[in-house]
């Protein structure tokens, strides 16, 4: 089926549940260009994302879901084809409006945690609540990845789990529109990382947070509301969860 | 490149000490400079034989020495030449001249000299040109028909002066017979040099010519290392030696420490490689061997570069230096020596940070050494405590934590760039110094226009003949008579300056800033000869007159003055005229001029027989700052280059370094919303605190250097250079450093901005 559920999605801007499409991109490519050889990452990709959805991206590697999230997120921009994010043209944005859109817009999630290791978990969280506009406390923030009693322990007190538990706190506390993650559970265990797998569906549910989450694993995708299949650059499978499953519920 | 540059200084300074070295010898010994040198009246050509005979000379020869004024066309100014006689039909056989241009004088030509070389060079005359001179009284024309050197004038220094003049002091050579007739001098001398055989000590020898040439009015023989063109030569040479131990010493530390923190580095990021290499079943030592073969060739590649710059700049800066001594031949032969010394100090210091790296790294289990390394360990330490630092922002708290982590690398880190600010500190001390100390001499002691010397002591009256001069507005006398002082073993030879009570025209002024009467009974000496004969006030000195009748008397030390320059000892003049039981005389004069009418002034001075030398003061000024700038300024400058690169360097590379360890951390809040100015804070807000500290430490370190380089180099008989630091030079310093610094920091900064994010993010370190 592969390209006709694609199409089937971008149909529209409302899908059947009467859910407003705040992500629109249309035939996006990406080629990176390494030495002699172009590497097309992304080969014309229209994608929707609607407000509140919890999206699970899953591909092999290089399948381009990384530089699929890197271009929704503004990290990076597409070579050909246009993101829209609401009123926002990413792909015209320069550095300056992206950054500016990152930090008004998204919480980055990344395999490697990414804190700042000279700051403690507070600080780590202040580190953007300190530069964002209507921010929670980081006290609320950790508290909702249940992390309210290590609040002054530095990243390197403090476990792979919890350190990346910390850095979901950091993305969400600025109550960002989108959440971003990419393999948040890649260097986990998994009894950990269904600790931050939770955290993720929690701040999904309870702050409605559009969610995409990057992983190979499976099963993940089924805590999420649709499931998007990525190989070779191309969106071969969309899928929609009727029951969306609890973290805990998931077994791998 | 930071080994190459540690280690081109380190062979520059070195190699163009040895080479200076080794051409002074070289020339002194082509040339055959003499070790013994005496001054005397009016001795018989008689005396040699006995001379020849003391033991442990080899050679004798006799001259005539006289002074002598000049006019040269096209220069008002009267300028003084010290006629030296050679032998017409010979070489002389010692302190030979370098013959640049022309021929020797001829025999039976009594009015060829020829003149040495700067002089000519100052004056653009050749051989073929011509000038006037009074000779003993009598005007005459002289034809110049060769130009040349002398190891004996590498600093030709007129009397009573401190710095080269060449324009306003030459050297004249003539003929033998020519000066003997115009001085009567036939068959007699009144200068010999003597050459010693080797390892002989000259204090022996001195001894011995003083008492063979004291009944002919011997001014007492001195040996090479107090002759004074050498004397000054040797205390450059000392200041060379004491520049090419501090500089490189600096530089080499900062660039091993530089270099060990970069290779550190480098070899953290590979450690996954070396998990890698463990894995597969490599030895620790293999491992290490690896590295160290890496790090050696590239700090050879270091090293061999720092040869090629340092051989270059050494044989420059020798060039500058023999350029400014005049001398005829160069000897640039660095020491393989020092080559390899630099070489293996370099070298160590690499190894040293590659193997602690090294060890590290394979210290951890292979799966480990592979995986990313552990977020970095922090903890809550007492200055994250403080109030004040509560109060600061998270990037703040980055920039406190992130130093406080490494205090070492953060120290020296600072002290690198304190040591940026403290060598421009030192090196603008120089000029300072000698500011003060020019500012001191000639313009508080010194009130006249011009010092007149005349060729021998005249009757007091004199003094009315040249107030009679025109544009003359006042004049003083001024004696200065040879003596010896004498306090028990101790013992100084010098003079005695004889002023009259109410001299207004040059003080005897303490650098405190007050001027002292001269007392009619007893000495004012300069405190520095005080310490050196170990007396005080109400101390009694014996002092022996080398002058008139030589009377010996026992005078007391009424008062102590501090001077910069010499060592000085005053008393009246009319105290003198009684002791030498003379009628009141004078042998100088000093002047008040109307600046209006100093052309007329200098004509006719140029005209009277009596004069043997005048020493302007503007020109001595003047001259003072000419030559300072061109020996000192050069180095200032150079230093100032050094600084900045020093400051620059350390800068540049710990912000390199960090940039580098803390990539990811600056790509992760990059991504998290923070703009480019944002995270350019937090890196160069951590070296900016740490230049913050560096400054006041740099100054701090300046004036200590300063402090040491006065003390040890700088501290002599001839001048004593304050320690003056104007409070601009630390501010110039300051800018300079801050101006490197910001270089390094725009450099930095324009990495930073191209930060690739999504690869920063995407390798694990």
């Amino acid at each position: 089926m592969s390209r006709g559920g694609a199409t089937a999605i971008t149909s529209t801007n409302q899908d059947d549940a009467g859910l407003e499409a705040i992500f629109c991109a249309e035939a996006i490519s990406k080629i990176y260009t390494m030495g002699e050889v172009k590497v097309h990452a992304l080969r014309g990709v229209d994608l929707e994302l609607y407000g509140g959805e919890l999206v699970v991206l899953l591909g092999a590697s290089g399948s381009g879901k990384s530089t699929l999230l890197n271009i929704l997120g503004g990290l990076d921009v597409p070579t050909s084809g246009s993101v829209r994010y609401r009123d926002h043209e990413l792909s015209q944005y320069g550095q300056r409006e992206l950054t500016r859109y990152r930090l008004d817009h998204v919480g980055f999630i990344f395999q490697f945690y990414n804190l700042i290791p000279s700051l403690t978990a507070r600080e780590n969280v202040a580190l953007v609540t300190e530069i964002s506009k209507n921010p929670m406390t980081p006290e609320d923030a950790l508290a909702l990845v249940d992390m309210q009693d290590r609040l002054d322990h530095f990243p390197a007190q403090l476990s792979g789990g919890e350190q990346q538990r910390v850095a979901v706190a950091r993305a969400i506390a600025k109550r960002p529109e989108v959440l971003l993650c990419d393999e948040p559970t890649g260097a986990l265990d998994v009894a950990t990382g269904i600790t931050v797998l939770e955290a993720i569906g929690k701040v999904n549910s309870e702050i409605g947070t559009t969610t995409v989450v990057i992983t190979h694993n499976a099963v993940i995708g089924g805590m999420a509301d649709r499931i998007i299949t990525l190989a070779d650059g191309s969106i071969v499978d969309v899928q929609r969860n009727d029951r969306k499953l609890q973290a805990h519920e998931l077994v791998w | 490149m930071i080994i190459a540059s540690g280690v081109g200084v380190m062979v520059m300074g070195l190699s163009a000490l040895e080479a200076l070295e080794e051409t002074t010898q070289a020339y002194y010994e082509r040339y055959r400079f003499a070790d013994v040198f005496a001054g005397v009246n009016r001795a018989p050509e008689g005396v040699v034989r006995q001379l020849a005979e003391i033991s442990g000379v080899s050679s004798v020869e006799t001259r005539i020495n006289k002074l002598a004024m000049l006019d040269i066309a096209d220069f008002d100014q009267p300028v003084i030449a010290q006629l030296v006689s050679i032998p017409e039909r010979s070489e002389p056989l010692l302190n030979r001249l370098v013959l640049r241009e022309g021929r020797f004088v001829a025999p039976g030509a009594p009015d060829e000299v020829v003149l040495n070389e700067p002089f000519a060079i100052a004056h653009e005359l050749s051989p073929g040109d011509q000038l006037h001179a009074i000779v003993n009284g009598k005007r005459r024309r002289l034809d110049i028909v060769g130009v040349a050197l002398s190891p004996e004038f590498v600093y030709a220094l007129g009397p009573g002066s401190l710095m080269p003049d060449d324009l306003r002091y030459g050297i004249v050579w003539m003929g033998r017979d020519a000066l003997a007739a115009a001085y009567d001098l036939a068959g007699a001398f009144n200068f010999v040099s003597l050459a010693l055989l080797p390892g002989t000590q000259p204090n022996a020898v001195i001894e011995s010519v003083d008492n063979l040439l004291s009944p002919y009015g011997g001014e007492s023989a001195v040996a090479r290392e107090n002759q004074l063109s050498n004397w000054f030569l040797m205390n450059e040479l000392d200041q060379v030696r004491t520049f090419s131990r501090i500089l490189p010493s600096i530089f080499l530390i900062v660039a091993a420490f530089l270099t060990n923190m970069v290779l550190a580095r480098l070899i953290a990021i590979e450690r996954a490689e070396i998990g890698l290499l463990k894995s597969f079943g490599y030895s620790n030592f293999q491992i290490a061997w690896h590295y160290a073969k890496l790090v050696i060739a590239m700090s050879l590649v270091g090293i061999v570069l720092g040869w090629m710059i340092g051989a270059g700049l050494g044989r420059y800066n020798t060039m500058t230096y023999a350029n400014m001594f005049h001398f005829p031949l160069l000897i640039f032969r660095p020491n393989p020596m020092v080559f390899v010394l630099a070489g293996l100090i370099s070298l160590i210091a690499a190894l040293i940070g590659c193997l602690g790296a090294v060890a590290k790294a394979v210290r951890l289990p292979p799966a480990e050494a592979m995986r990313p390394p552990e977020p970095a360990q922090y903890k809550q330490g007492l200055l994250t405590r403080l109030r004040v630092v509560r109060a600061l922002d998270q990037s703040s708290r980055i920039v406190l934590r992130q130093l406080t982590r490494r205090p070492w690398r953060s120290a020296f880190t600072s002290l690198g760039v304190a040591f940026s600010v403290a060598v421009m500190v030192m090196a603008l001390q120089w000029l300072d110094s000698i500011e003060t100390m020019v500012d001191v001499y000639f313009n508080d002691a010194q009130r006249q226009d011009a010092m007149i010397a005349l060729n021998q002591p005249q009757p007091s009256r004199v003094v009315n003949d040249f107030l009679h001069l025109p544009g003359v507005l006042a004049a003083e006398p001024l004696r200065w008579v040879g003596a010896d002082f004498h306090v028990g073993s101790r013992m100084h030879r010098g003079a005695i300056q004889a002023v009259t009570p109410d001299a207004g025209l040059q003080l005897v002024y303490d650098v405190r800033g007050h001027s002292i009467r001269v007392p009619p009974d007893g000495l004012v000496i300069g405190t520095e000869l005080a310490k050196k004969l170990d007396v005080s006030i109400g101390d009694m000195v014996w002092v022996k007159i080398r002058d008139g009748r030589r009377p010996e008397v026992q005078l007391p030390v009424i008062e102590l003055v501090e001077t910069y320059i010499d060592l000085p000892a005053y008393m009246d003049l009319a105290a003198l005229n009684r002791l030498l039981r003379e009628s009141p005389r004078t042998d100088m004069v000093n002047v008040l001029i109307d600046h209006a009418r100093t052309d007329e002034f200098y004509s006719e001075l140029k005209q009277m027989p009596r004069v043997s030398a005048v020493m302007f003061r503007q020109s001595a000024i003047n001259n003072f700052r000419d030559t300072m700038a061109e020996t000192i300024v050069i180095f200032v400058n150079f230093f100032g280059a050094f600084a900045a690169a020093l400051g620059f360097g350390v800068v540049y590379n710990s912000a390199r370094i960090t940039l580098s360890e803390r990539g990811r951390e600056l790509a992760s809040l990059r991504v998290l919303g923070f703009s480019r100015a944002a995270i350019s804070y937090i890196l160069l807000a951590e070296v900016g605190l740490l230049i913050l500290l560096a400054l006041p430490l740099g100054c701090l370190i300046g004036w200590s250097l300063a402090w040491f380089i006065v003390k040890t180099s700088f501290e002599n008989e001839l001048f004593r250079l304050p320690l003056v630091i104007y409070p601009s030079s630390y501010g110039i310093a300051i800018c300079i450093t801050l101006l490197a610094t910001v270089v390094s920091a725009v450099l930095v900064r324009r990495r930073l901005d191209r930060l690739d994010l999504i690869a920063v993010l995407k390798t694990r370190e």
